[in-house]
């Protein structure tokens, strides 16, 4: 086992395990303002301090990898369910319109940046955690199926793919059956990086007040609230930065180890 | 080549019509009446038809559609709603703090990334490796408007090397520069970091073909291979990257303005969401989506005139 990988997966534990524990416990209630404790340093009471209203920040941190894992797990999802078999299915027609059609789809929704959609969205809708899941999702639709038409059509040259059009499958049921299992290594590699993207852009949105909304805890609306308090307490803006970090880093490292373990060709290949 | 320029440009054009499209028809589901917003809950119903007409908002979809689109083509945006001015000016305006901070962020990102990722790719498997290795990982993981605070907290509030946020303007070149700096190397880490990465594995890979080994086996020194044959060929994929980053920096840009205070493209198009101007909205959205297609109109361009093979794919 490489060392990278193992870091890799310690962190995005840490990070899975601070959100599914913070369902049931947090030391502090994220939410609980104690003015009198404000902007405190860390202490044995707060480990990470408190904020501008006292809150307590580890318990904000705990209760904010909730909303970025999930706000980015569920756009992946989004991504998956709708690229995939965009993906597979103009690799099954390559040549055709159709393939035309999908991969100019593609490249139209390429033209907006996921922080663009946000922008459309919130304008119409109001900013909310959905409407950054979906404009995360939007984004990730034609990654992944980019990712999965390049995957499928070296597939669909090989033997044991034209045996199968012999034995008188279809398309969609090759794609479904033999093309599917074997672009899986791809897509779990492309789904850690843009889980660890859809991190990122989730704070970035949140910072900007196109994310999560009050009282849902999320750290990037957390250093939005830290900006003015800073140099009067720079461990507030420092704990979720660090938290994104290392979250980000642990899923960056897990997808490169994972994709080293999975496709032993691409070992020591960096992209 | 004719040919693949004039497949290229009609899907062009198709893409900025369906664009425009999908953005014109957001925008005019979005609920509440920009005329009454402008004139407050109180005006009396004739005064916001008459204002509804007079900015034309009564007349058909469709109409109004074409009405934008032929201004946006001859550089008429329409009127801002909430400023009552020009939006093409407002936009102007903002572009001339926006584009210079892209155009130093590109320029710095690729000054960091080139040397880095050759250093990289020369020392392939070594210390200097790893360690430009784990660096750019850690650039590609910290958020750009983190960097950007811990930034202003150390240069600019500690230091005091540069001001901490605003802008003067550009009537005192130096100053508008010195304002610059700080919100462009935030934008300018995390792209060096991905360009660095993306240049070193297309290094190696060049390293390791033929044409290397000929020009090593004539006497051609290893960072004379290096920069002289591989690295001409590794700029294709880069090129690409540099294409796709674009985009990337224009949304990182829209965000580290408001970090900095900056009165740019991202400020003016979040106050126009909160004031409900809409045709602000509408036209910076319509105009940062033509900048992308426009750039990877360019990048394919770049990438068919270096790469022949892709011009006879059509």
């Amino acid at each position: 086992m490489r060392p990278a990988l193992i870091l890799g997966a310690v962190l995005s534990l840490t990070a899975l395990a601070a959100a599914l524990v913070s369902l049931v416990w947090t030391p502090w209630d994220p939410t609980a303002m104690t003015i009198s404790a404000r902007l405190q340093g860390p202490s044995a009471a707060h480990w990470a301090g408190t904020d501008h209203f006292g809150r307590d920040i580890l318990s904000m941190l705990m209760a904010g990898a909730r909303t970025s894992l999930a706000v980015a797990l569920v756009a992946v999802g989004i991504g998956v369910g709708l690229g995939v078999p965009l993906g597979l299915t103009a690799a099954a027609h390559r040549g055709s319109w159709l393939d035309e059609l999908i991969m100019r789809g593609n490249d139209l929704i390429f033209a907006f940046p996921a922080l663009v959609i946000a922008i459309l969205i919130t304008a119409t809708f109001g900013p909310s955690a959905t409407n950054a899941i979906l404009a995360i999702g939007i984004f990730n639709i034609p990654v992944f199926a980019r990712v999965a038409r390049a995957g499928a059509l070296s597939l669909w040259t090989l033997d044991f793919i034209r045996a199968a059009r012999v034995a008188g499958k279809g398309r969609a049921r090759i794609s479904a059956e033999h093309i599917l299992p074997n672009i899986a290594n791809l897509l779990i590699v492309q789904g850690t990086i843009q889980f660890s993207l859809g991190i990122l852009a989730e704070a970035g949105l949140s910072y900007v007040g196109l994310g999560a909304q009050p009282p849902t805890a999320s750290w990037g609306r957390m250093l939005a609230e830290a900006q003015t308090m800073v140099t009067l307490a720079p461990h507030v803006a420092l704990f979720p930065g660090l938290a994104i970090v290392f979250t980000v880093l642990g899923l960056n490292l897990l997808g490169d180890g994972l994709r080293d373990a999975l496709d032993p060709r691409l070992r020591g290949r960096v992209t | 080549m004719a040919r693949y320029l004039l497949i290229r440009l009609l899907s062009l054009a198709a893409a900025l019509v369906v664009a425009s499209g999908v953005i014109f028809l957001m925008i005019e589901v979005t609920p509440g009446d920009p005329a009454r917003f402008m004139l407050g809950m109180n005006a009396a119903p004739e005064t916001v038809a008459a204002l509804s007409a007079q900015l034309g908002l009564d007349r058909p979809m469709g109409l109004r559609y074409l009405d934008w689109i032929g201004g946006m083509i001859r550089g008429d945006f329409g009127l801002s709603y909430t400023y009552k001015v020009p939006v093409a000016d407002l936009v102007a305006d903002r572009l001339a703090l926006s584009a210079p901070l892209a155009a130093l962020a590109l320029g710095l990102s690729t000054a960091i990334a080139l040397p880095a990722g050759l250093y990289a790719a020369a020392r392939r498997g070594r210390l200097g490796d790893g360690a430009v290795m784990g660096l750019s990982q850690l650039g590609i993981a910290v958020p750009n408007f983190w960097f950007a605070m811990l930034l202003v907290l150390v240069c600019a509030l500690h230091w005091r090397l540069f001001p901490a946020g605003g802008f003067p303007g550009w009537s005192d070149p130096m100053a508008g520069l010195r304002a610059l700096i700080l919100p462009a190397v935030a934008l300018a880490l995390p792209q060096a970091a991905i360009l660095a990465r993306v240049l070193r594995s297309a290094l190696i890979e060049e390293l390791g073909r033929d044409y290397i080994r000929t020009a090593r086996a004539k006497g051609a020194s290893r960072p004379r291979a290096l920069v002289r044959h591989a690295l001409r060929n590794a700029l294709i994929p880069v090129l690409t990257i540099l294409g796709m980053q674009f985009s990337f920096l224009l949304a990182g840009a829209i965000i580290i303005e408001n970090v900095f205070y900056l009165p740019g493209l991202g400020r003016l198009i979040f106050q126009a969401i909160t004031q409900r101007d809409l045709i602000v909205v509408e036209s910076v959205v319509m105009l940062l989506v033509f900048a992308v297609i426009a750039v990877t109109f360019v990048t394919d361009l770049a990438y068919a005139a270096v790469d022949p093979r892709l011009r006879h794919r059509g």
